[in-house]
């Protein structure tokens, strides 16, 4: 079974004008011990995925259809109760700005021992043990002196560590990763990839990596699912799914990197920009920026369906990519 | 090829609350007509501090910049006017970078405001408007929008017809494409490459992606902690980095393909603060090839034996293409 699964997740938000569709129908799944990631560009709906998935929306956006799935127990009709007492022990996400999301007015062992205070009733002093403890695991240098210092004080990396230690602190079943090392330095990247990736496998978790970054899915994910326009618009092992795009718009994605292009050569580029969450066409999403777009496109939506072995496309002419 | 700018150790102090915060330290640099120069760098390795000397934004404490032959920072009243028209900047936020209350048209053409010589009355004009905005790939209709009605990448274009209205020779571009997705990203790359095929003009390309800036560069220089710690052609560098931080900086970047990922040199720790930078070679304190020499003296230049123009400076510079010692 699936450490957690995503089923048909529709999310909506609430403007003057009406409800706007972020997320679409969105599914897919994480194994234990593996790395997701949801690929997309900015606009796509995986920030929102994600926050759907831990009980984050903003007001003006809800959950209107869809289960999510995490150790048997479905998040979006469990109690608010429920989802506390989960938060941490079974779900945990990893936010981009780790600067916003410590508080400022608190010390960092204030906000690690938190999770130990809460769920497991410890002590202070047992908890703030346990703070330094975690310090010294994701690599902040003399976590006992540093344990009272503020969020402020740390470094950018030394932050995202710090977030990471509160998000693993009570062994989630589950670790989101939201566009982590997105602010930070690619040297400074490649250290927190590495401790993500060490984490995961010392405590069997899976994760779900929010990303823009192909390069990074490549080396980091096991799985991948690509969103467009709020929809899943291909998934499958990573290797196969970039080794031979099965939707237009993945293989647009990967046309766009300017590797092995020489200096001065035309990049491939996929022409126009992502549609406007109002202004989303009936029937393929990406028609107006596909290549191989045509009637059938225009009149009728494709569904994510399987093409060969666990891959899923959602395009009418996947053998043509 | 003569260069058309060339900077001679350039340096620049900043007088802050805890000290003095070098941010430039000796800085050397050249770039030649038609010319692309990536300057490559983590934060706080000064690469911006730099563009904004080079703008003469800053007055350095030393060293000179020598713009087709003059020092831009010994020009006064007319002389400098027509400096300024040469050099022009393309920034890295497409939303912050432009006034919402003016239309496209105006953005263009309020340099001329400045330099009224350029064109003759209000016809010529609004006539170059519709020619730059059909140039960086926009509808010359297009002028009487406003900017928060285009996409990212529609105004990253408008930023760029905004710095080619007074016909620079060189343009400073300022992480251009960081805030654009992908699919818009290789679009404005395009662009600007198109551009230069067409005018001539020359780039200093600031990015800390370097997929980007290979594609891009014809030259490269990699700043840490003030310095220029190596540059060359940029093939040279990216095939035979000299430096340990050139070697890690390559390899800490993800690649997309299998092929081209190496064994991943993972730093020690973060980069040190630029208020008290360490002795000797500032990478030091990072690096795994580090022995008491780094420590007590200035690392001597290597040249490259196969590019003469390639350069690092190390006291332990990499010897083979890819020898990738672990820390």
């Amino acid at each position: 079974m699936s450490a957690l699964s995503v089923q048909d997740l529709t999310v909506d938000i609430e403007t003057p004008n009406g409800p706007l569709r972020a997320v679409n129908g969105v599914g897919f799944e994480a194994e234990q011990g593996e790395t997701l990631a949801l690929l997309g560009e900015s606009g796509c709906g995986k920030s929102m995925t994600a926050q759907a998935i831990v009980g984050l929306l903003e007001p003006i956006a809800s959950v209107t259809q869809g289960s999510v799935t995490l150790n048997g127990t479905d998040l979006v009709k469990a109690s608010r109760r429920k989802r506390r007492q989960m938060a941490g022990p079974e779900l945990a996400i990893v936010f981009q700005d780790a600067l916003t999301a410590l508080n400022p007015v608190y010390t960092v062992g204030t906000q690690l021992a938190e999770p130990f205070r809460i769920h497991r009733r410890m002590s202070a002093k047992e908890a703030r043990g346990e703070a330094i403890e975690l310090m010294r695991r994701v690599g902040i240098p003399h976590p006992d002196k540093r344990v009272d210092a503020f969020p402020h004080q740390f470094s950018g990396g030394m932050r995202q560590r710090l977030l990471i230690a509160m998000a693993v602190a009570l062994n989630p079943t589950v670790l989101l990763a939201d566009e982590p090392t997105t602010a930070l330095d690619v040297t400074v990247q490649a250290q927190i990839m590495a401790l993500l990736k060490d984490l995961r496998a010392e405590r069997e978790m899976a994760v779900v990596l929010i990303t823009h970054d192909l390069a990074l899915v490549a080396e980091e994910a096991d799985k991948v699912a690509v969103m467009y326009a709020g929809h899943v618009v291909e998934t499958g092992p990573v290797s196969e799914v970039f080794g031979d795009p099965g939707h237009p718009y993945t293989k647009g994605l990967l046309d766009s990197v300017p590797v092995h292009v020489a200096r001065g050569e035309e990049l491939a580029s996929i022409g126009g920009t992502p549609p406007d969450l109002a202004s989303i066409p009936s029937g393929c999403v990406y028609q107006a920026r596909c290549p191989l777009a045509r009637q059938k496109c225009r009149d009728e939506r494709p569904q994510l369906k399987a093409t060969q072995g666990q891959r899923k496309a959602a395009c009418h002419f996947t053998e043509e990519v | 090829m003569s260069n058309l700018l060339e900077v001679n150790d350039l340096t620049k102090t900043f007088d802050v609350k805890d000290g003095k915060l070098k941010a430039l330290d000796g800085i050397s640099l050249k770039l030649g007509k038609g010319e692309t120069l990536g300057l490559v760098g983590e934060s706080g390795c000064g690469k911006s501090t730099l563009a904004r000397t080079l703008l003469m934004l800053e007055k350095p404490d030393a060293g000179t910049v020598r713009f087709d032959g003059t020092d831009p920072f010994a020009l006064r009243g007319k002389q400098l006017l027509a400096w300024r028209r040469r050099v022009q900047m393309v920034f890295q936020d497409p939303y912050g970078s432009l006034n919402s209350r003016m239309t496209a048209g105006q953005i263009i053409a309020e340099p001329w405001k400045t330099h009224k010589h350029m064109y003759a009355n209000s016809r010529d004009r609004a006539a170059r408007v519709r020619e730059l905005l059909h140039l960086v790939g926009l509808r010359p209709s297009d002028a009487d929008r406003y900017p928060q009605e285009f996409s990212g990448g529609q105004r990253q274009r408008l930023g760029i017809a905004r710095a080619l209205a007074l016909q620079p020779d060189v343009i400073i571009c300022d992480e251009p494409v960081s805030a654009l997705d992908l699919s818009v990203q290789a679009q404005v790359l395009n662009l600007l490459n198109d551009l230069q095929r067409q005018l001539q003009v020359s780039y200093v390309f600031i990015s800390h992606d370097l997929s980007v800036v290979r594609h891009v560069a014809d030259r490269v220089a990699v700043m840490y902690l003030g310095r220029v710690v190596e540059q060359g052609p940029t093939e040279a560098v990216f095939e035979r980095p000299k430096h340990p931080y050139t070697a890690a900086l390559m390899s800490a970047a993800p690649k997309l393909h299998q092929a081209d990922r190496g064994e991943r040199i993972l730093l020690k720790g973060e980069i040190p603060s630029p208020l008290n930078p360490p002795s000797g070679c500032r990478f030091r304190t990072r690096c795994w090839k580090a022995t008491d020499i780094c420590a007590s003296a200035a690392p001597p230049l290597v040249q490259d034996p196969e590019s003469k123009d390639h350069g690092a400076e190390c006291h332990h510079p990499m010897e083979s293409p890819r020898q990738l010692a672990l820390a």
